[in-house]
Formats: C-alpha cells, structure tokens, sequence
C-alpha cells in the first residue's frame, strides 16, 4: 500500500480540485446561459450576460486544465474514460463552441442576436446536461478490458445518468439564480429569488436521489458508505448537506443576499466529496485505481513543479479578478 | 474488420478537420499579437495617431479571431482521448505534461492580459497596457512553443524509455522538448505564423488602397505588410529548407513523398517539378524532372546517391500524392510570396508603392495564401508522419479508440456541421470589419454602449469601465 500523500495521490487531488474549481466558476456562469430565456430581452438579458462575460473563458480554461490534466496524470484513466462516454464529450465540447462563441457574435450581428441568444441558451443547457451524463455513466461504471475500454456507444445512457444529468442543470441554475441574488437588486433580484427558491427544492430533490441510487448502482460504493467504522466519518456528508440546505431554504425565504450563493457551493463542494469517498482509490470505478492510472513519476515529478508555482498564481490573480467585480451591478458599491 | 477500419478513417478524418480548422486561428492571431504590440509600440515612441488607429482597428479582429481559436482549441485538448485513446495512454505520459504546460503557462498569460489588452487601454496607463499587449504576444508563442514540442516529439521522439504496459516514459525532458525536429519546426511555424499575418494586413491595405489610395491608415499597413513580407518571405524560404534537410536526416521516408522519389537514384537523384504519384505502380507518371537537382537541393553534390521509397518496408510509406501536391502548394505559394514581396520592393524603390495597382490586385489575391500554404505545409508534415503517430514505434491504425464507425461517423458529420455555421459567420464577421476602411480616431472594442466588455481572459483592476461592462448607468 502506498502512502497517503505520494505523487498519484497529489495528482488525484489537484485534478479535483481544477474540477472543483470549474464547478463554482464556470457553473454560474453555464447557470445563467441556461436561465437565459427566464430574463426579457434588451437591457435585462445584456446585464446578465455581461456580468459573467469578464470571466467565462478563464472559468473555462478550467476544464481544459482538468482534461489536460488527466491526460497527463492518469492516461489510462483518460484513454478509458472518453472513448466510454464519446457522446456526451462531443456533445459537450459543440455546446461549449455555440456557448463561446455567442458571448461574441450577438454584438456583431444585431440583425441575428436572437438566434445567437438561442445558441447561448442551448449551448449552456446541452453542455451541462453532457457534463451530468459524463458523471453519472462514471458512477455508473464503465466495461473495462485490458487498458481499453471495451463497451457500446449508447452504454453511458441510463436512467441514472439521464438523472445526474438533470440534476445538473438544475444545480448550475441554482448557481446562477443564487449568484444573480448576489449581484442585482429590484425586480431582477425578486425574479431570481422566486426561481432560486424552486430551484433549490429542486436541487434538494435530486440529491436525495442521487444519494439514495449511487450505493446500490455497486457493493463497492454500499462498502465505502455503510462499513463500520468509517461511517463515522461518511455520515457527516448527508448531515452537513441537511444542514446546508436547510439553511439555504431558510436564507431564500429571509432574503439573504450573500449566503444563498455560497451555501449552494457548499452543497457542490459536499457532493464533490461524496463523489470522492465512492470512488476513492478508483478512479475508474470498480476498474482502474489512481494508482495503476497514474503517469510514470517523472511525468508526475515534472508538472508538479510548474503546478506548485503556477497555480497559486493563477488563482491568485482570479481572486484579485473577482475582488475587482465584488458588490452589486449598477450600485455606486460596485466600483 | 472492415468496421474497424472505417472508423479508424473517419477517425483521422475528423482529428485532421478539427485541428486544421483550428490551426487557422492561432497561425492568423501569433502573427497579428505580435503586429499589435509593434502598432502599438510605434505609437508610444513616434506619438502618431495612425498607428492608434490601426492599433484599434486591428484589435477588433483580433478579438474575434481570439474567441474563436479558444472554442475551436477546447476541442482538441478532448479528442485525444475520445478518438486516440490508444495513444493518449501510451504517448500520454511525455505528450501530456507538455500539453498542461501550455494550459498552465501560456493559457494563463492570455486570459490574464487580453482584458486589458482589449478594453484597457486609457484606464491602466499607456505603459502598462504596453505591456498587457506584449503579454498577449508572448503568450501566444509560449503556446506554439509547447504544442510544437508536443508535436515535434512526436515525429522525432528521444529521450524516452518503454515500460511494460506499453507506455513512453521520459527519461531526459530537456532532450524531449528539445528534440530534434522542434527547433526547425518552431522557427518554420512561426515565420509561417507571421506571413500569414502580413498578406492578410497587406491584403486588407490593398483592398482600401484600390478604393481610396490617400487613405493614410491603408499606405501605412500596406506598407509596413509588405516590408514584413519582403523580409520574412525569403528567410522563411531558408528555414523551410533547413527544415527539410533536418526531415531527409530524421524521417526520410516523408522526404522521399515529398520529392515523389518512388526509386533510388544512385547516381544524382531529380527534381520532380509536378507528375501524378501512382501509389500502387510505385512510380510517378508524366513527371517533369530537372535532372539531378533534388540531390544538389538535398545534398549539394550533383551526383549524391539518394534513397526511395523502395528501401522502406511499402506498409510504412506516407500516401505520397497527398504529400507530393501538398509540398508542391505551400513551396509555389512561398515562391509566389517571394515574388510579391520583390514586386513591391520594386514599387516603392520608384516610389510607386501607393499607386501600381497591379501590385495592389495581387496584393489583394494573395492576401489569403498564407492559410493555404500554412495547412498545405501541415498537411505535408503530418500526412509524411504516416502511419505512424510516434513515428517508427506507434503506428496509427494501432493508436485509436475502440469506436463503432457509426459513433465517429455521427461526431463527424456535426463537426463539419457546427464549424461550418459558427466559423462561417465568424469569419463573415471578420470579414465585414475588414471592409469598413480604416480612419481616424477609430474605436476599439470598448466603443460604444452596445458592445460586449471583452471576449476572452479575466479583466483585473480598472481595466473595464463598470459601466459599460454592466450595460447600465452606475
């Protein structure tokens, strides 16, 4: 066995972290793409979408670092892992051009704005769902044989993936709604507190559904949950996500404007750990450890270096970004 | 079996459309970053409004350009492993660090500076935008620099061990990015990089100067394009012969496709100018050949003994007609650059430059060549490569996902679909912001409450009018 903290183990951690981290950045801002149609054209749909537009690309440079990432930690995992879910990766990755794309275009061609408003919407609604689909076909478990992957195109469509994949949706949609609470007043901010309410019982909804399929889809996830006595440990998950959403319902109705926000990335951060505690040591579950995954070390030894330093900065720099655009849109606070 | 081989074909059908399609927006914005900060530069040190002007007007573009190189780049860093899973588990462990350094390196350079560089400029001081500009600029060639050592390694690989799953292992990473194809590579893309730049700007001068010869923005970026191409298209035509003398020792198979050299030639080997390549006859029919001259280029001596494609086993030959008439369109069109940079050396030595039309027209004409010859030159280096993807220890067929043929047919066709919708009008966008002349005080991309704040990057500090950024009053 090897220790805690060796090189694959490190490199498990920052590749969930950049996911992690595309998560909360890119998923506002997927969020509000797909409560898009939610908002009256002109001035109230061009502030939505401006006040994501500073940072979409550098949210989304975040998932090129997870992919990349993979790739270069764990190639097997890579070469296994998206060949299975080949459909939702594509599909993904066209939403994701029509998405990008249109942040642009919609302002060169007023004449075709609503069709590039369209392709914002759709672009953000595909591209989530095709992240939710990749999930849950993960949980679900992929057919492995030697180091390929060894199923059908159509395996990844289940119903539980289809369910991640709405839950998805709806949790990028909470985000968006809770970070709109954050950033507007007036009639935009009453708006996004009427849809974040539902959504977050929505959102309630499908973690409980969530939760309640994943430890039967494998005895392996029944294992890590219910095994004595480190369901000491894992029991502290649900309690903590009742206890967050229970304060988030309770923030909607009082009108809170900051914690909505930060509660709902509370409950992305405790499902990412749950996530973590199915499949850990997998990271094909079921198939293929971090271990035998795991790029040789000098390919690890070497990328760790530049991680070490260029990551800090690159998050440092976000956080001063996000500073900079701190408080209300339109409010005198705001400069 | 047949399936099989299908969809290994769609396959590298669908990775050579998604990367040549993508491989037109970083070759166009290398070039153009590096123009900016030299418009730019000028301005700080001259104080003319011109090339402010031109600084805006060229800033629009490249805007565009930008946004729709990172979409068209997110594609690429996924099909690895969609489509070439085989080899992104072999090749991952040295290929995909140098791919993480480039996210990590120059991904973080670009989306840091492009805000300012875009909508910065008047709120962070001239000096710093200066800066944010050159930023950008070095940027985009950290990125060229990692993804042709990638690339590099992968047609000259070294430094390397092969453990018993199969995998590459590094074993010396400075002999792996500096392996030895990259440095000629490097230098021919990016030259390639910023002639393409010059015949677009030279084309767009030209186009103004045709409609409106005093235009003053026009002569200034007619002229200073073809200066540029005057400079860089002869340079570049050395490099490129460098480059292949570095091929013929490292990859000779994809020189003799190159030259159409089917047999040996023991005595003085010739230059086949054109003729159609017979695959399967091995031989090319109607050739028109200047004897000797391909080992007086290859070896300069008359009378060199050079190899053919006979001495190599006939399954790892290239498809030599791709790579034949591919080589023979970037090389004509790198000779047709050399002439126009000589004609308009001509021009402005009688001091014509602004008013010979003819030179304008080809001006005009040529202005898209660059594109051409820079995927005709990556046509012929990767299509040599075949058929292998490391080349000599990883052939293709051995290198893809286990796909159905159906799948990669369906991703295909959307492919082709979706590029041809978005870039289209992307590149009409373009296109129209070309045709508006350029004049003065031109506006940059912040002009205007009814424009986006910025395409790409994350925007720091005072750089974004919040305002404007927000689409309503503050």
């Amino acid at each position: 066995m090897e220790t805690l903290f060796d090189l694959p183990t490190l490199w498990a951690f920052v590749i969930a972290f950049a996911v992690f981290a595309y998560v909360v950045m890119d998923g506002f801002d997927l969020g509000i793409g797909i409560l898009f149609p939610f908002f009256a054209p002109g001035p109230e749909r061009d502030s939505a979408m401006n006040s994501v537009a500073p940072v979409w690309d550098g949210n989304e440079t975040w998932l090129v670092l997870g992919g990349g990432g993979l790739m270069a930690a764990f190639p097997l995992a890579y070469a296994i892992i998206l060949p299975a879910l080949y459909a939702p990766i594509i599909a993904m990755v066209l939403a994701l051009i029509f998405r990008g794309v249109a942040f642009e275009f919609r302002w060169r061609d007023p004449g075709h704005r609503r069709y590039w408003d369209v392709a914002f919407t759709t672009g953000s609604v595909v591209a989530t769902l095709a992240q939710g689909i990749t999930l849950g076909a993960l949980l679900q478990g992929i057919v492995v044989e030697g180091r390929s992957y060894a199923g059908g195109w159509w395996d990844w469509l289940t119903p539980f993936s289809l369910l991640v994949g709405v839950s998805l949706v709806i949790g990028y949609a909470l985000l968006g709604a809770t970070w709109l609470v954050m950033k507007t007043e007036g009639a935009v901010q009453d708006h996004s507190f009427r849809l974040a309410g539902k959504l977050a019982l929505g959102m309630i909804v499908c973690i409980g559904l969530v939760s309640a399929a994943t430890p039967f889809l494998s005895g392996a996830y029944y294992e890590r949950w219910f095994a004595w006595p480190q369901v000491l440990f894992t029991a502290q998950v649900p309690l903590l996500v009742g206890l967050c959403s229970g304060t988030l319902l309770v923030g909607l109705v009082r009108r809170w404007e900051y914690w909505p926000f930060l509660l709902t990335l509370a409950l992305f951060a405790l499902c990412l750990l749950g996530l973590g505690i199915s499949m850990f040591p997998h990271v094909v579950p079921n198939a293929v450890t971090i271990h035998e995954a795991a790029a040789p070390h000098a390919s690890l030894e070497f990328m760790l270096v530049g991680a070490s330093v260029l990551i800090p900065i690159i998050l440092a720099y976000t956080g001063y970004a996000y500073w900079v655009f701190r408080g209300k849109i339109g409010h005198e606070g705001y400069h | 079996m047949f399936d099989q081989f299908d969809a290994l074909l769609l396959a590298r059908f669908q990775f050579a459309f998604t990367v040549s399609f993508h491989f037109i927006f970083p070759s166009f914005s290398i070039g153009l970053a590096s123009y900016l900060a030299v418009l730019e530069g000028l301005w700080l040190w001259t104080g003319r409004e011109v090339y402010l002007n031109l600084f805006k007007y060229w800033l629009k573009i490249f805007a565009l350009a930008f946004a729709m190189g990172v979409v068209s780049g997110i594609v690429m860093s996924y099909q690895f492993g969609t489509n070439w899973a085989v080899f992104s588990d072999k090749a991952g462990p040295v290929i995909g660090p140098l791919m993480a350094y480039e996210v990590m390196t120059a991904f973080f350079l670009e989306a840091g500076f492009l805000g300012i560089m875009l909508f910065g400029m008047g709120r962070v001081g001239r000096k710093l935008h200066f800066a944010a500009t050159l930023a950008v600029a070095i940027g985009t060639f950290i990125s060229a620099f990692w993804i042709l050592s990638a690339n590099s390694w992968m047609q000259t690989p070294v430094g390397y061990g092969i453990n018993e799953a199969g995998q590459f292992v590094p074993e010396d990473w400075w002999a792996i990015i500096f392996n030895p194809s990259f440095p000629y590579r490097l230098v021919h893309t990016v030259l390639a990089a910023y002639l393409t730049t010059a015949l677009v700007v030279g084309g767009v001068g030209a186009w103004h100067l045709l409609r409106e010869r005093t235009n003053k923005g026009a002569r200034v970026m007619f002229s200073m394009a073809m200066g540029m191409i005057s400079l860089v298209a002869p340079l570049q035509i050395l490099a490129g012969d460098m480059h292949g003398l570095n091929t013929l020792e490292h990859q000779p198979a994809k020189v003799m496709a190159m030259e159409g050299h089917f047999e040996s030639h023991p005595d003085g080997a010739p230059l086949i100018l054109f003729g159609i390549p017979d695959q399967e006859a091995g031989t090319v029919r109607n050739a028109i050949a200047i004897p000797k001259a391909s080992s007086l280029i290859l070896k300069h001596d008359l009378d060199a003994p050079m190899d053919g494609l006979d001495t190599v086993d006939r399954a790892n030959w290239p498809y030599v007609p791709v790579v034949f008439w591919s080589f023979r369109i970037m090389v004509g069109l790198g000779f047709a650059m050399l002439a126009l940079g000589a004609f308009s050396l001509l021009a402005r030595w009688r001091g014509k430059l602004y008013e010979w039309r003819p030179l304008h027209r080809l001006a005009l004409v040529m202005g898209p060549s660059g594109f051409v010859a820079v995927i005709a030159g990556w046509v012929t280096t990767e299509v040599g490569r075949q058929p292998f993807t490391v080349y000599g220890l990883l052939k293709t067929a051995a290198s893809a996902s286990p796909l159905e043929a159906p799948a990669v047919a369906a991703s295909l066709l959307t492919f082709i679909i979706v590029y041809f919708i978005v870039f289209g009008a992307g590149t009409g966008y373009i296109l129209k912001l070309m045709a508006k002349p350029p004049h003065r005080g031109e506006t940059g991309p912040q002009a205007g409450p009814d424009h986006p704040i910025r395409t790409a990057g994350i925007t720091p500090a005072p750089s974004v009018d919040p305002a404007r950024t927000l689409g309503v009053e503050a």
